[in-house]
């Protein structure tokens, strides 16, 4: 190992050390409050040295990692939306029953599986990414121990994770098979296309875009999502929503445009119907859903859908977009979570559309985080998803794929629908009941001030960003 | 810069509005009324500026906003939207006044969103860069949602909805409009953006440029709005409390009228002239459906909903015909419509609040109670039918004169929608004020308050009907240019097709004025 590589890694570094100490500091004596700073530090040097590597990309590790822009693009979309999930956690954890430093440490180790996946450039680290994330999420779903959805949640996600990836690495293997080597580029070499893919190759990619299919939601791959998101704690439900997802996509981008899988026309067709059936089918459930949590499961499926719509884009461009769509859908669905996991304790749970109807009237500023948030997601003017959706859908008009387009619009006139009763419900008056909520941390207060601030600021001032990722990201 | 400090007036005063409304509601009101009035006096300043010579822009500002992908902050005014702005600020002025009274909880909130939907309604009329008119054309929505859905009555949420989902379908299509638009000029030229200037001119196949067309006429029929696609308006009308209405009818069915004028033409001249004799059938068919339904109501507010669209068929007519008349009608009449509309919808309001009732069944009589009611309804139902002397005369008079150069059967049919809109509009006028009185709660005439509003939108219908020429004035130069360019690109594209006559008439007569 030279050098060189080491300082590429060291973005992760913080994270794997992290957990570490928290550990040892917990067999020693537990402090909340410690842990929490601690955890927060790490993510905050993770990130910070994200600008520290920048000048020593693109590099590889081995044959295993690859540390480019779009990795640490990636990473740091993975690490901030980390951090302000932490952020929100903070007072919602503290205050459940038994122990709660473990809560940090797996949140961490998932952080960290996530990371490797977005610089994963083999079969090999692809895995083990993935394996250190999905293993984490199963801890993190059933961290309420005493509620019986959270264990349950739990215990799904655990069944259908694991026969899952059984998928996913029969895939790999498949394909594996076929070319003997599992690292991304050296598949690419052999790939020259058009190339006609024997039943077996094809089998194995099918079966590696199941697995795949799974962990990012993708129908029909989807039906564990509105169960899990319910049962999880809700800042463990915002991270599956981002977290989990941005790692996944990561590997998912590098490794289609790797094998050049827009350019096969089996491959064209059925990422377009999965796409088209995500962006639709998504939509249809959250509109008569009354559950929020599960109505922000339905539109993370939406909004997996319009992101796989790049992979069909197939260019370097569509990838700059997409990122920028995902970093504004992680924002604003974090802020979504954020204000229902600051206004939850253990006992009473916000999750209907009852318990946040009237909000406005008694707590405006987290009314209006919320607001922005869900404006943000539905992709109107003034709120960084205005731009987010308008950048994708130039794109995918300018790639000509305009079935698609349409389909991306209908679906961003359905979602108006129920992001808007959401709106309504909470500025529409309230009975006579008094709902008490907790009082709001400094920290949960701190990242939905600072969710807001970055929906209104990038909603009317983009263009750094969007030329920062133009400048920058290739594949 | 001028241009920017009107809108970002408004948007301040919004931000300031709220937060003082949470101690204050007068001062709410009062920050609304300021910003408004800062932003009219510096519209008026602008009309003294003289226009370039050789360009219609008596304003031009261009700056970056997002290079990357070619767009711009590019604001300009003409003859035209300046006269569009002070018809904003001013029913903005008078929608601050008519919520005195009216709108008592939350009165910070409901001027912010009074004056951010006003900040996307300026923003529409100074945009001369696709992505920024889209940008405030999408922003004119969500203060509306909010303003129906939390002060408006009745089956609010249902009118919401709907007006939500007409609307977006609308701009959605005009967005992949123009997306499409923007690549194929970057195509041909090199040069990606989305300034309409530079995008004027751009040729494609006949067939594809009537695509891209019909993406930009869905979002502005839908808000104009033309009968088929209308209905959402009567419920979204009835619904929103009155200044949301004043907003609606007044101000962003002019947006829409005021797209058609700004984009269609200049952008797509061949096939716009295409479109045209449909364009007009579709203004007929407004005209008369409106009518028709007008006639039909029993409720007020519903009555002046429909008789709002039977008089957007007239501008969709006059804008079809392609000449220098009709346009300054349809200007005037942008004008002039915007203030009677405002004009009988506050009548409603006044009328429904003392009568406890929206039905015309229950009404009647009132003309002794209440004189001075009488005397203004009668004064604006007649500028509605069109008596000679008010502004809507004007208008329409001019757009069936332009109409009938363009298109002679089309005029002698919409003439007949006079006709139509005096029966409805008399039949209004004598549930209301004549017959048998009906109601037994005590009745007061008008306040002072209203009587001020009343002799304000009075005195700019009589002043436009007199002595239009000090409007005229204004529109022509941008008038004339608009269908300049439009004309110059005509002959370079060397069309030809059934529009011809018409075409060449219009030659004519711009010859003639030079």
């Amino acid at each position: 190992m030279t050098a060189t590589d080491i300082l590429c890694l060291v973005p992760v570094l913080p994270l794997a050390v992290g957990p570490l100490i928290i550990m040892i500091m917990v067999a020693i004596k537990r402090n909340y409050e410690l842990t929490y700073g601690i955890t927060l530090l790490a993510l905050l040097l993770g990130f910070a040295f994200i600008f520290y590597t920048i000048p020593f990309v693109p590099h590889s590790i081995g044959p295993l990692f690859v540390i480019d822009h779009f990795s640490l693009f990636f990473l740091g979309i993975i690490i901030l939306s980390a951090l302000l999930i932490v952020l929100i956690s903070y007072g919602f954890i503290k205050k459940l029953s038994g122990f709660k430093e473990e809560y940090y440490i797996i949140l961490l180790t998932a952080t960290l599986g996530a990371a490797l996946l977005a610089m994963a450039n083999d079969f090999v680290s692809f895995f083990l990414g993935l394996e250190t994330l999905s293993i984490s999420l199963y801890v993190l779903i059933s961290f309420q121990k005493r509620k019986r959805l959270s264990v349950e949640a739990g215990v799904k996600y655990l069944i259908l994770a694991a026969a899952s990836s059984a998928f996913l690495l029969f895939g790999m293997g498949l394909v594996y098979v076929r070319f003997g080597t599992m690292q991304f580029d050296q598949l690419a070499a052999q790939l020259i296309y058009p190339v006609h893919l024997s039943p077996l190759l094809l089998l194995g990619f099918g079966m590696m875009l199941v697995g795949l299919g799974f962990k990012l939601a993708l129908v029909p791959f989807h039906a564990w999502t509105p169960d899990v998101y319910q049962g999880a704690p809700t800042p463990v439900s915002a991270y599956i929503a981002t977290v989990s997802k941005g790692g996944v996509m990561a590997v998912f981008i590098r490794f289609f445009f790797a094998v050049h899988g827009y350019q096969n026309h089996v491959f064209f067709i059925i990422i377009s119907a999965i796409a088209i059936l995500t962006m639709l089918l998504g939509n249809f459930l959250a509109i008569r859903q009354k559950n929020l949590k599960r109505l922000l499961g339905y539109s993370s499926i939406t909004n997996m859908g319009f992101i796989i719509v790049i992979l069909l884009i197939g260019n370097k461009q569509g990838v700059q977009a997409s990122i920028f769509y995902l970093l504004i859908y992680f924002i604003s669905t974090i802020g979504a979570f954020g204000v229902l996991s600051v206004l939850s304790t253990e006992d009473k749970m916000v999750e209907t559309m009852k318990d946040v109807k009237g909000l406005y009237w008694r707590k405006p500023w987290l009314a209006a985080a919320m607001t922005f948030s869900m404006l943000s997601l539905a992709g109107l003017p003034l709120t960084a998803g205005f731009i987010a959706k308008f950048y994708l859908i130039f794109e995918a008009v300018k790639a000509d794929i305009l079935f698609l387009v349409f389909v991306m619009l209908a679906s961003s006139i359905i979602s108006l629908y129920y992001y808007l009763r959401v709106v309504t419900a909470m500025f529409s008056k309230t009975g006579e009941e008094e709902k008490t909520y907790p009082a709001l941390s400094f920290s949960g207060g701190l990242a939905l001030s600072f969710i807001s601030v970055v929906i209104l600021f990038l909603g009317v001032y983009p263009g750094w960003l969007i030329e920062m990722l133009i400048k920058f990201v290739g594949l | 810069m001028i241009l920017t400090d009107l809108i970002l007036i408004l948007m301040a005063g919004a931000l300031l509005s709220w937060i003082v409304g949470k101690w204050s509601p007068v001062g709410a009101r009062i920050i609304s009324l300021l910003a408004l009035a800062v932003d009219l006096i510096l519209t008026l300043t602008l009309l003294n500026v003289p226009v370039p010579s050789g360009t219609q822009w008596i304003v031009n500002w261009k700056a970056e906003w997002i290079p990357a992908l070619g767009i711009s902050l590019h604001l300009a005014t003409d003859g035209i939207s300046v006269l569009l702005l002070l018809l904003t600020f001013f029913i903005g002025i008078i929608s601050v006044v008519i919520s005195w009274k009216e709108i008592q909880k939350k009165v910070g909130f409901f001027h912010f969103n009074l004056l951010m939907a006003l900040a996307g309604v300026t923003g529409v009329f100074l945009s001369l860069d696709l992505f920024l008119f889209y940008f405030f054309w999408e922003l004119m929505l969500i203060p509306m949602y909010f303003m129906i859905g939390i002060w408006g009555s009745g089956e609010k949420t249902k009118a919401v909805y709907k007006f939500f989902i007409f609307t977006q379908i609308g701009s959605f299509l005009m967005l992949v409009s123009i997306l499409t638009l923007y690549f194929i000029h970057g195509s041909q030229t090199g040069v990606y953006t989305f300034d309409v200037i530079q995008l004027t001119g751009t040729k494609a196949a006949a067939s594809t440029m009537f695509l891209i067309m019909s993406g930009f006429l869905a979002a502005f029929f839908v808000k104009l709005p033309i009968v088929p696609l209308h209905n959402w308006l009567p419920d979204t009308y009835t619904a929103a409390p009155t200044a949301g209405t004043l907003l609606l009818a007044a101000l962003l069915s002019k947006t829409a009228a005021y797209g058609l004028i700004r984009f269609i033409f200049p952008l797509f001249p061949a096939a716009a002239h295409a479109f045209a004799p449909a364009g007009m059938i579709l203004g007929i068919v407004a005209i008369f459906y409106g009518a028709k339904l007008a006639y039909a109501q029993t409720d007020l507010k519903r009555l002046i909903a429909y008789s709002s669209i039977s008089h957007m068929g007239f501008i969709l007519l006059g804008v079809f015909a392609f000449n220098q008349i009709a346009y300054q009608g349809v200007v005037i009449q942008m004008l002039a419509h915007g203030i009677t509309i405002a004009a009988l919808f506050i009548l409603a309001a006044v009328l429904s609040q003392r009568l406890q009732t929206r039905d015309l069944n229950q009404m009647g009589g009132l003309w002794e109670k209440a004189p001075m009611m009488g005397g203004i309804g009668l004064a604006f139902a007649m500028a509605s039918l069109g008596l000679p002397g008010l502004g809507n005369f004007i208008a329409e008079f001019f757009i069936l004169l332009g109409t009938f150069q363009a298109h002679t059967v089309m005029a002698v049919i919409a003439v007949f929608g006079l006709l139509a809109s005096a029966i409805y509009t008399l039949r209004m006028l004598q549930r209301i004020f004549f017959g048998k009185l009906k109601t037994e709660l005590r009745f007061k005439d008008l306040t002072v308050r209203d009587g001020f509003v009343f002799a304000s939108l009075l005195i700019l219908i009589v002043w436009m009907g007199v002595y239009p020429r000090s409007f005229l004035n204004i529109s022509a130069p941008a008038v004339k240019k608009t269908l300049s360019v439009h004309q110059d690109q005509m002959s370079e594209t060397a069309y030809n097709s059934v529009t011809t006559f018409s075409f060449s008439n219009q030659i004519f007569e711009t010859k003639n004025l030079r």
